[in-house]
């Protein structure tokens, strides 16, 4: 029972990959994986699951490695969730203290965040999370915890993300149809970023972006809590479609020229340069033009970045970003795209590292793998808090007993 | 005074028209209160209420009421407004006086914009003034009964006036965020209506370049139209034509340019700054053009000193109303119960050669027509185009299949993904007609 509780598995079901990491969390929160298991994806595009049975069918083929690895069974996971559909905003609540003494209880907290939720989504929407940003007490600004402290007036802002509801229950539905308990929902974006930031960039201000196969999911970080969250449903799978278009190859085999020769950027010395295909037998196929393969390349990567700048320039973050970008995701690993993110968004780029994990520790500090760490990450934050509200409960049950009220 | 009259003093006075812009009850008040003064400086202000919201600053300032109930309105009762206006109708009359042009501005759909509107609309007719009204429509949360009663003000006051402007709130809903508080929403509405109203402002004072007949202003206006849809967009820069037609089909106003395929007529003005460029005109035009085939397209275009960089569009397409629709079928039922008004056929027989021969030998029965049908096969007989009727929705086109050369590849059976109105799912490069040699 003890040990159930203490593994965490993080699942992503992504357009490229399925991915479940199975993280052990010590005494002191903190945690080691201990397993991985990987699936080719065949059932997802955009994020979003369009085949179910194949997609639980690559899902079953993760879950049973990662089991084998680890030597665990398991029987929950925080599932990874992304898709166009999905959107952030910040909002804000208010919650007028009651209590005769005017102390600012554990309930009074929940309630406010409870009237920050209580907004009109679009129909069908559903409230994904919720992040705590600042509460205010009497209007005093940057109150972290105001448990305890004395004030008639609680509010707090709150950025909610929110998607459809039933494009979120497909995934749901796979993985319960596996008879695995789904501990929480996690937007993707969220979860790579608490892979990669330390507490230092999140209070600097730092912009995260997941390039994955099938969208784009991105996060910005300031003053240490979340401002603002988006997804776009544009990734790799797009790139791979430009140059099956563009070079007029089949998709297979774009995906391969992009494995093999992409890049991040035109480059004048490829222009002009020819390069025949061979097939199986190696006998030559049909001969495609590099300067093509890297333009068409170059100018899809090009628009992601800057509709992402378009978005944040909405929302007045880009002067906040003063730990720069952090790229993720398999995306990142295009040849010099850390430089073309750089010149696009006129800031420092970095590739991400996921800085917070111990154990397998070498083969899993990949950018791909981001996601599903930070979905670990999730789980042992949620677990700690789990752990420490009921151990605050215990000692209060306790105290309520010896002292009479 | 009847408004056919063609002798309307406007057209001759060309820059020194006295305009008046009058605000009519709270909402009216709130609104013209609003304006920029600075930009409206040629035009005096005068505002009608029949409760104690006042303008700010000094300006003519009506307050109809009668004594019991001393400045508080008329709860809501369009009735009580319109016998209150009835009453002070000389008072009425005297602030419209003065004036070549005026611009009436209200929300329909309380006791006071219901009610005083038509009445202060014929009052300013009397005068001989160009009456023109800026109305908005009550939102559908705000109740059945308001709609009912700003819909049966809607149609006094178009009998009453030269024109009238009218922006259903409902409409602009899609503008507003989703947290967007109460009173921003009809800060919204207010920015809305004041940008058509600038429009026709722009239209009447900067004469220009490419005038348009004032005439052709109020036939757009009046016509028998039932819905005009306005928009006024703005853009500055290099590429502010560009940014201007891009903008366009958004304009939710616009019903996403549905609002300009449908419309029987168009009226397009252009304003910018000493820069502005033929190719822009021609630009904007080309486009604007194209998304309204079967419009009569008016244009204008003006220049004026303080628009600097800026460029603004201000489209008002006018869509033939449901009620014209019904008076068309009737007369044309009306035309098949009396034979003598066809004279198509007769002068079909007249000249026979111009029939043509039948394809078959078999000739089969005629067929029952409707009232339309028939029409139609009584003017392509006559030999004359077939002119599908305006009013009766969309135009059915023969659609042919879209001649795909641009496949989505793998993307090409799932959502696509539209990002201010462009398919991202296309290659970026063909979006932006970059040539790969």
């Amino acid at each position: 029972m003890f040990d159930s509780s203490s593994i965490i598995v993080g699942l992503e079901i992504g357009t490229s990959k399925v991915c479940a990491v199975v993280g052990e969390v010590n005494d002191d929160g903190a945690f080691n994986i201990v397993g991985v298991g990987q699936c080719r994806s065949r059932g997802v595009r955009k994020g979003e699951i369009i085949d179910a049975r194949t997609a639980e069918e690559d899902v079953r083929h993760a879950i049973v490695e990662a089991e084998q690895m680890a030597d665990v069974e398991i029987r929950s996971v925080y599932l990874g969730v992304t898709g166009g559909h999905i959107r952030g905003f910040n909002n804000r609540g208010m919650h007028p203290v009651v209590s005769a003494d005017r102390e600012i209880t554990e309930e009074d907290v929940l309630d406010v965040v409870k009237n920050a939720k209580a907004i009109n989504l679009p129909q069908d929407h559903t409230v994904l999370h919720a992040v705590r940003q600042h509460f205010f007490v009497d209007g005093q600004d940057g109150v972290k915890d105001p448990v305890g402290m004395l004030g008639a007036r609680l509010e707090v802002d709150v950025h909610v993300v929110h998607g459809h509801l039933n494009r979120l229950q497909n995934a749901i539905r796979v993985v319960k149809g596996m008879q695995l308990e789904v501990e929480e929902v996690v937007f993707n974006g969220l979860a790579a970023s608490l892979s990669v930031l330390t507490p230092a960039q999140k209070e600097l201000g730092a912009l995260v972006i997941d390039l994955g196969a099938g969208t784009t999911n991105y996060v910005v970080y300031s003053g240490g809590v979340i401002k603002h969250t988006g997804v776009l449903a544009v990734g790799g799978d797009h790139v791979t479609n430009d140059l099956a278009f563009g070079l007029k190859v089949p998709q297979g085999r774009a995906e391969q020229l992009k494995l093999e020769h992409g890049h991040a950027f035109m480059d004048e010395t490829v222009a002009g340069k020819k390069m025949s295909l061979k097939g199986e037998l190696g006998l030559p196929l049909n001969t495609i033009n590099l300067g093509h393969l890297r333009r068409i390349m170059a100018l899809r990567l090009e628009e992601i970045f800057q509709l992402i700048a378009q978005d944040l320039e909405h929302t007045d973050l880009l002067e906040y970003l003063r730990a720069g970008v952090f790229l993720v995701g398999g995306g990142s690993r295009i040849p010099e795209i850390a430089r073309l993110a750089e010149q696009t968004l006129q800031m420092p780029v970095t590739i991400g590292k996921t800085t917070c994990v111990s154990g397998l520790k070498s083969a899993l500090d990949q950018p791909e793998f981001a996601t599903a760490i930070g979905l670990v990450r999730f789980g042992s934050l949620k677990h700690r808090r789990q752990e420490k509200s009921s151990l605050v409960k215990n000692i209060k049950h306790v105290f309520g007993r010896l002292l009479p009220r | 005074m009847n408004a056919e009259t063609p002798s309307t003093p406007p057209e001759t006075t060309g820059n020194k028209l006295r305009v008046k812009i009058i605000g009519v009850g709270t909402a009216g008040t709130i609104m013209v209160d609003q304006l920029n003064r600075e930009e409206f400086a040629a035009a005096s202000f005068a505002f009608v209420n029949t409760d104690a919201t006042a303008p700010s600053g000094p300006t003519k300032h009506l307050l109809l009421e009668t004594a019991p109930v001393r400045g508080l309105g008329t709860g809501g009762d369009p009735e009580r407004g319109r016998r209150l206006a009835e009453e002070n109708f000389s008072a009425l009359k005297f602030i419209c006086a003065e004036a070549d042009v005026i611009f009436l501005v209200s929300g329909l759909g309380g006791g006071a914009g219901s009610g005083v509107m038509p009445v202060i609309a014929r009052a300013a007719r009397e005068t001989g003034a160009l009456v023109m009204a800026f109305v908005t429509l009550p939102f559908d949360c705000e109740g059945n009964r308001r709609q009912q009663q700003a819909r049966l003000a809607l149609e006094d006051l178009q009998e009453a006036s030269d024109g009238v402007l009218c922006l259903p709130n409902q409409k602009a809903i899609s503008l507003l965020a989703a947290n967007c508080s109460f009173s921003d929403a009809f800060r919204t509405t207010t920015r809305l209506l004041t940008e058509g109203l600038r429009g026709i402002w722009r239209l009447l004072m900067y004469r220009g370049l490419l005038e348009i007949p004032f005439a052709d202003l109020r036939a757009v206006l009046r016509e028998r139209q039932r819905e005009c849809a306005f928009a006024t967009l703005e853009a500055s820069g290099l590429d502010r034509a560009r940014d201007i037609l891009a903008a366009l089909p958004l304009h939710p106003l616009l019903e996403g340019g549905r609002a300009l395929e449908e419309a029987a007529t168009v009226l397009v003005s252009l304003c910018g700054g000493a820069n502005l460029t033929m190719a822009e005109v021609n630009q904007v035009m080309q486009d604007v053009n194209g998304r309204c085939a079967r419009a009569r397209v008016i244009v204008g275009a003006a220049q004026d000193e303080q628009f600097g960089d800026r460029l603004a569009l201000t489209i008002i397409a006018a869509k033939p109303g449901r009620d014209e629709q019904l008076k068309g079928e009737e007369s044309v039922s009306r035309a098949e119960t009396e034979p003598a008004t066809a004279p198509e056929f007769s002068s079909e027989f007249l000249h026979p050669t111009e029939i043509e021969r039948p394809k078959t030998r078999v000739v089969p029965p005629s067929p029952t027509l409707t009232a339309t049908q028939r029409e139609e096969l009584i003017t392509k007989q006559a030999g004359k185009v077939v002119r599908t009727r305006k009013n009766s929705g969309p135009r059915m086109r023969q659609t042919t299949l879209p001649l795909d050369i641009v496949t989505k590849g793998r993307f090409d059976k799932s959502e696509p993904t539209i990002h201010k109105g462009e398919d991202l799912d296309l290659p970026t490069y063909i979006r932006r007609g970059i040539a790969l040699n």
